[in-house]
């Protein structure tokens, strides 16, 4: 056990904090929420714009990038305020594609798009492929090298707001091995990104067809890291889904907990019968689970073995309490639970959705296991 | 408040706890040893932790952070946290004296007077008055507030009639905080309750063994008739009873501490649990490859990690603003439910050996996975049952209209 990690906080996670629960509740009233999942771009340009300028998506990029240079664990209450409060924006596949970038990007790479991205620019990771596994070495779109360069083919699916991302970060198998290529979205073709019905109405995803498309050599990331690269991306994608489910626990708990103060049946609040009651408070246990092993995660982001062990902890347990805390929101809310109205679903829709760009609990506990029992 | 050490000095007063401890822990002493203070069955059994929990305390390792002038050491809290970990790094018997050391002498020393103060805590820490504790009673499970025990002033005595249930060490101890009746009329059951600090070694006073579902002894039935005590044994003033009990139960169940040092439960190990899985065989091969075991195995490390985080995030407030009262709160809970269904859990390793039971040769680690999931129900019962729990987490931390 001597790989589990302790908990601690920065004094940047406290301020940031501070200012992303006033920033992501004020900017994202349910209503804004509500509208927005009719939209077609997903969310407010004007948010996003804002959160360019509060130097957000700079947070974990080194200062010789002109980032911030703090790290992921300074990231996390950022997401987990954005989660509370289902704003959505291309934050998290922005952050995560920069730390794609980190991992594996050559020198020039980082340079020509890090400072872009600090100021704002956003940029995506395309992974995810019709067979549906989450493990990220298993990839089946491929490279091929050409007189032109490295000629594409395959589709990539779950491709998270890639209308809006200049940069998009691809997994191929090239020559046998795994590699990742950067690619501006305007080398696409028209048609290219199909626009995929998800389950989170919150957020928008596209299919990726790679066909046609060629990319030049010095596009692809440094061979020698595509381990470090893939380990990195999920670690990263963990923490910050980590994040953003253990706010939305959060927010759900108190959605239901609002409706069992308020709602009578046969004379009585129904928040005073155990039969809801007790329950109630088992998913409020599981979230400040949640919330212990994120703080816990982010604290050990960066430390050797015991990193992985935290995020993977924190990103199970977010899973499962977002999970069980919705749907019994749903069930607890009666007839109107079952009301596309009711916020519960959108909570439980996003927790589904996470589960499958991450891996679900289940997932995660069987990459633990490896960890701490072989 | 004592001064907060600094690295140095704290260094080297671990250094020095884990080296005493290493050279006098015994950890077998050639007879089961408890795993909480709610078992101590026999004479050899309690004299040993007595002579334990003594010669802890004259090493200066017990009370360490208590005031000096009532017997404790007067140091900084971080010390008796070091020396308590040191107890836990070799695996040192269990504190005896839980209900003085961890409920008693808080009250004490938060609320009581100066004489007071001066007469009870050093003969706790040192284990020479042992304490118990009369708030359950055998009609009145967890409804505390309806304790029918009856206190009638009487001159400058109270006068004591009914009976007390579930007396940890009742029979062996010299004190108890006595939860007691004085006013029949008040204006409601909570308002005529008061506290005492009840001798035990007194006429009017005895006391009957339970026998527990382990098969071990450890609490009594107490009996009053007629009991006499002096006037100067209210504690709290008359009426504050129940005021009294809750504070008491603050510490019992974690919400506040005062670091006495020690533990009175022991701990799972939860490695004690992976080694029992790896030993286990299941369709031939090691259990810990069958998949379904793995998952599960998982998620309890997931929570156990949490439930000790918990205990540090409660020390950093800008973790807790919103629920302040919820990690206090949910402390007993989580740990007590979580312990009981990772004994449980673990009886399914033991395959056809899960037959057997403490006593028989052929039982896995002398029946401890047995004794220990059938002695997890104490702490899921016992200080407010979990369902009690889950009404004060709903009711105090999230703010759910009481269950009436």
């Amino acid at each position: 056990m001597n790989n589990l990690g302790d908990i601690g906080t920065t004094e940047e996670q406290i301020e940031l904090m501070d200012v992303a629960t006033n920033f992501c509740r004020d900017k994202s009233p349910i209503e804004k929420v509500r509208a927005l999942m009719e939209d077609d771009l997903g969310y407010d340009p004007d948010v996003w714009r804002e959160i360019g300028e509060l130097g957000w998506l700079a947070i974990a990029i080194p200062e010789a990038h002109d980032g911030v240079g703090l790290s992921m664990a300074e990231v996390v209450p950022i997401a987990e305020q954005m989660g509370r409060n289902l704003l959505s924006t291309p934050f998290g596949s922005t952050t995560m594609a920069a730390q794609a970038l980190l991992a594996g990007g050559s020198e020039a790479q980082q340079a020509a798009w890090l400072p872009k991205i600090a100021a704002g620019t956003a940029a995506t990771l395309a992974l995810r492929e019709d067979h549906g596994d989450w493990d990220l070495g298993h990839v089946a779109s491929s490279g091929k090298e050409t007189a032109d360069g490295i000629a594409l083919s395959g589709k990539k699916q779950l491709v998270r707001w890639a209308d809006s991302a200049e940069l998009i970060i691809v997994s191929i198998e090239l020559d046998g091995n795994v590699r990742f290529a950067m690619i501006e979205r305007s080398a696409f073709p028209d048609g290219a990104l199909r626009r995929e019905a998800i389950i989170d109405e919150t957020a928008r995803s596209f299919e990726l067809t790679l066909d046609g498309v060629t990319v030049a050599a010095d596009a692809l990331f440094d061979g020698n890291r595509t381990r470090e690269t893939i380990e990195k991306i999920e670690l990263a994608a963990g923490l910050i889904h980590a994040a953003e489910m253990t706010g939305g626990s959060q927010a759900v708990i108190d959605y239901t907990l609002e409706y069992l103060k308020t709602r009578k049946q046969f004379d009585k609040i129904i928040g005073s019968y155990q039969a809801l009651k007790h329950p109630t408070v088992d998913n409020y246990v599981e979230y400040e689970k949640a919330r212990t092993h994120l703080y816990s995660a982010a604290h050990s982001w960066g430390e050797q073995g015991r990193g992985e062990v935290a995020v993977r902890m924190a990103a199970a347990q977010a899973h499962s309490s977002y999970s069980r805390a919705a749907d019994r929101s749903i069930q607890f809310h009666g007839g109107f639970g079952f009301t596309h109205d009711c916020d519960a679903q959108l909570h439980r829709r996003k927790a589904i959705f996470d589960g499958a760009l991450i891996g679900d609990a289940a997932y995660q506990r069987s990459k633990l296991a490896g960890l701490l029992f072989d | 408040m004592a001064q907060k050490p600094d690295a140095a000095e704290l260094k080297e007063y671990t250094e020095a706890a884990d080296a005493w401890f290493k050279e006098n822990t015994v950890r077998d002493p050639g007879f089961m040893l408890p795993l909480t203070f709610m078992e101590v069955s026999t004479d050899e059994q309690f004299d040993f932790l007595r002579e334990w929990q003594r010669k802890v305390y004259e090493a200066g390792y017990l009370g360490a952070s208590w005031p000096k002038e009532y017997g404790g050491g007067g140091l900084h809290t971080d010390f008796q946290r070091a020396a308590t970990r040191a107890m836990k790094k070799y695996d040192a018997p269990i504190m005896l004296n839980a209900i003085g050391n961890g409920w008693a002498g808080p009250l004490i020393l938060d609320l009581g007077s100066e004489e007071q103060k001066q007469k009870y805590i050093k003969g706790m820490l040192n284990a020479e008055d042992i304490w118990c504790q009369g708030f359950s009673e055998p009609e009145h499970g967890s409804d505390l507030g309806n304790a029918q025990l009856k206190a009638v002033k009487d001159g400058d005595e109270y006068v004591l009639n009914g009976s007390k249930i579930w007396t940890s060490l009742g029979d062996r101890a010299k004190y108890m905080i006595l939860l007691a009746r004085t006013d029949f009329e008040a204006e409601n059951k909570y308002k005529g309750l008061s506290f005492f600090l009840n001798p035990m070694k007194i006429d009017g006073i005895s006391t009957s063994r339970i026998k527990k579902l382990t098969g071990e002894y450890g609490f009594v039935q107490t009996f009053f008739t007629d009991a006499r005590i002096s006037a100067d044994c209210l504690f709290g003033g008359e009426g504050n009873g129940w005021s009294m009990a809750m504070k008491t139960l603050e510490y019992e169940r974690g919400a506040k501490v005062k670091p006495v040092g020690g533990y009175f439960v022991k701990e799972l190990d939860v490695m004690q649990i992976v080694e029992l899985a790896k030993n286990s065989m299941r369709n031939g091969k090691p259990l810990l490859d069958d998949p379904v075991m793995r998952d599960k195995m998982t998620q309890y490390m997931i929570d156990i990690q949490a439930l000790n985080l918990n205990n540090t995030r409660r020390r950093m407030p800008q973790l807790m603003q919103d629920k302040p009262m919820g990690l206090p709160l949910m402390n007993k809970l989580a740990r007590t439910e979580l312990i009981r269904e990772l004994t449980e859990f673990s009886l399914g390793f033991q395959g056809t050996k899960a037959g057997y039971y403490v006593g028989d040769e052929n039982a896995v680690d002398d029946g401890y996975w047995h004794r220990s999931y059938l002695n997890s129900f104490s702490a899921t019962i016992g200080g407010g049952t979990s369902e009690i729990q889950r009404n004060i987490v709903a009711e105090h931390a999230l703010g759910l209209p009481k269950t009436r």
